[in-house]
């Protein structure tokens, strides 16, 4: 594989500069004694002790990750047979238009979504509030999850199903005993990325909330538009940590599993 | 009996996400279609008609003679719209070119990068990604502030001696999107790169192409499905968007997220807010199904 030239070990030294450093820097000036975020007053882990004591902004952390839990479940169910529903049944009445309902909310600007949402909700005379919240996510995280499972799922080796099916296992069992086992580190990184998404969003929620309904995003963009405080950037260093070790912890069991089915099938070719 | 449960089976599998996508995603789009005609009440909810389903036809016939295409002809009145909508497009088209600009490179040294550190780089990519979009961008306004960290370095290294002004300009909306887009960009080109034949460039430098040529004439096309896959997912969401104009952006920055937003909220023009959304979605239909053919047509490659 050709060369590695310096102008490509440039280009992505830049870029990934570009990436992180503004993250890096957000996370450095948490820890500023001073109240200004641009000048650095020396370290201290103040600002962190009196989020600890900020009762609205826990209550709202603690919507916002019942929210993400719940969302993030239902939309790994209906996302994964969204995704089974695509990859397995290439032919059913509606095809194109399902596929455009998985694929349109990815792009779909927020403020749409959300809107239409909320009309839909007053509509049927839905009580605002939290419930409402996590209907909107589990709509709009479903299809991340979706695509994420049906990348795995093609890739995936029909004929072992088959032989399941063959040997008599019902369709609901060879599921459960064998694709679902195959497809779990996907499924798993799906209610991860689900998980974070409606972690992260401010939009959807704002439509979509009631009273008594404040998530953690609504309360730290209120918060940024009366100024930037170091604050805010503590808040966000504890999201970006609960977030990096999310991922890390989710990449090692991914990769332990698929060590461990590799090992596997060579046991089994062994034999 | 098992060939009962498997159909019983197939169905449910397909049933359950299709009813939930058919409500909870398309009727809606009626619904704010149908607002978009009403006129705007004081009242909960703030428009009029509103329907009684239980009223019988009779009572919908008589309530859909008050629909009206007033908030459609309001729009049109108002240059204030028809701006928003023009600026959106063209903020949102040149910050697609910077992201193809910037993430062109990065994809590229990637591609070339040794295999065994391919999916390390491809980690360290995505893992922005998962933090907040929200902190992204308001991490970037202690940077570009006038007093921001960016002057600082820039004056200390005595680039320039007055700060600049980026902060609440188009600029600061340019970088925003770029930065919070860019691995949606950087993904798709990647991945076709990756997959590339590349004796087909060395065919091309045997045959006394430049290096130059050979990337315009083989690297390039060869790439294109990467790079229009990562345009769309960049331009059609930046169209719409709006946490970047509203923090980064100033007050004179017209974009009709933020148009959609305040109209919504700060005047409770529900109806006028609708007929807003109707025409951001017909102005996107185009490149959303554009999106989708290409999407449906990468997983038939990967069957």
């Amino acid at each position: 594989m050709g060369n590695w030239s310096r102008f490509n070990i440039a280009s992505i030294v830049l870029g990934f500069g570009f990436l992180y450093l503004p993250i890096v820097l957000l996370v450095i000036f948490s820890f500023n004694e001073s109240k200004l975020v641009t000048v650095w007053a020396g370290f201290s882990t103040k600002w962190y002790t009196q989020l600890w004591h900020n009762q609205a902004l826990l209550d709202a952390a603690w919507v916002t990750i019942r929210v993400a839990l719940i969302s993030a479940t239902c939309a790994t169910v209906l996302g994964t047979l969204a995704a089974l529903a695509l990859v397995r049944y290439t032919r059913f009445r509606g095809r194109m238009l399902f596929s455009g309902m998985v694929y349109a909310p990815l792009v779909m600007p927020e403020v749409i979504t959300g809107l239409s949402l909320l009309l839909l909700f007053v509509a049927i005379g839905l009580d605002r509030g939290f419930w409402t919240i996590t209907l909107a996510h589990i709509t709009f995280t479903m299809c991340f999850v979706a695509v994420v499972v049906q990348s795995r799922l093609l890739s995936f080796d029909q004929s072992i199903e088959e032989a399941a099916l063959d040997l008599g296992a019902t369709p609901v069992r060879t599921f459960f005993a064998i694709t679902l086992p195959v497809i779990a580190p996907a499924v798993f990184s799906g209610w991860v990325l689900a998980f974070t998404l409606s972690l992260d969003d401010l939009v959807i929620s704002s439509f979509t909330t009631g009273p008594g309904a404040t998530t953690l995003p609504m309360k730290i963009y209120s918060q940024v538009r009366l100024g930037v405080t170091p604050e805010i950037n503590a808040i966000c260093t504890i999201l970006i940590g609960i977030v990096a070790i999310g991922v890390i912890v989710a990449s090692v069991v991914t990769k332990q599993r698929e060590a461990q089915r590799e090992k596997d099938e060579r046991a089994a070719f062994a034999q | 009996m098992a060939r009962v449960a498997s159909a019983v089976f197939s169905r449910l599998v397909i049933i359950i996400p299709y009813a939930w996508l058919l409500f909870f995603f398309l009727i809606p789009f009626f619904i704010v279609f149908r607002i978009s005609l009403s006129q705007t009440a004081v009242a909960m909810p703030p428009y009029t008609p509103v329907f009684d389903l239980f009223g019988g036809l009779s009572g919908i016939m008589e309530k859909a003679r008050e629909f009206s295409l007033d908030n459609y002809v309001w729009l049109t009145e108002d240059v204030l719209y028809f701006n928003a909508y023009v600026s959106s497009v063209i903020i949102a088209g040149i910050s697609t070119v910077l992201t193809l600009m910037i993430a062109y490179p990065v994809a590229y040294g990637m591609a070339k990068a040794p295999k065994s550190i391919r999916p390390t780089l491809l980690m360290l990519v995505i893992l922005p990604f998962w933090t907040s979009f929200l902190i992204r961008v308001y991490a970037w306004i202690a940077i570009l502030k006038p007093e921001g960290l960016l002057n600082q370095f820039l004056m200390s290294i005595n680039v320039i001696d007055q700060p600049l002004i980026i902060l609440n300009t188009n600029w600061a909306i340019y970088i925003g999107i770029v930065y919070s887009y860019l691995p949606f960009m950087v993904l798709p080109i990647y991945s076709s790169l990756e997959k590339m034949d590349h004796t087909l460039t060395e065919a091309a430098l045997d045959l006394g192409c430049t290096p130059f040529s050979a990337f315009w004439q083989v690297t390039f096309p060869l790439s294109l499905a990467g790079v229009v896959a990562g345009c769309l997912l960049v331009f059609i969401p930046a169209v719409g968007e709006f946490v970047i104009p509203d923090l980064l952006g100033g007050s004179e920055t017209l974009m009709i997220g933020k148009t959609l937003w305040n109209e919504f909220n700060a005047n409770r023009d529900w109806p006028v807010s609708s007929a807003v959304a109707m025409i951001l979605l017909l102005i996107l239909v185009i490149p959303i199904v554009f999106f989708q053919n290409a999407q449906a047509k990468a997983d038939g490659e990967g069957r």
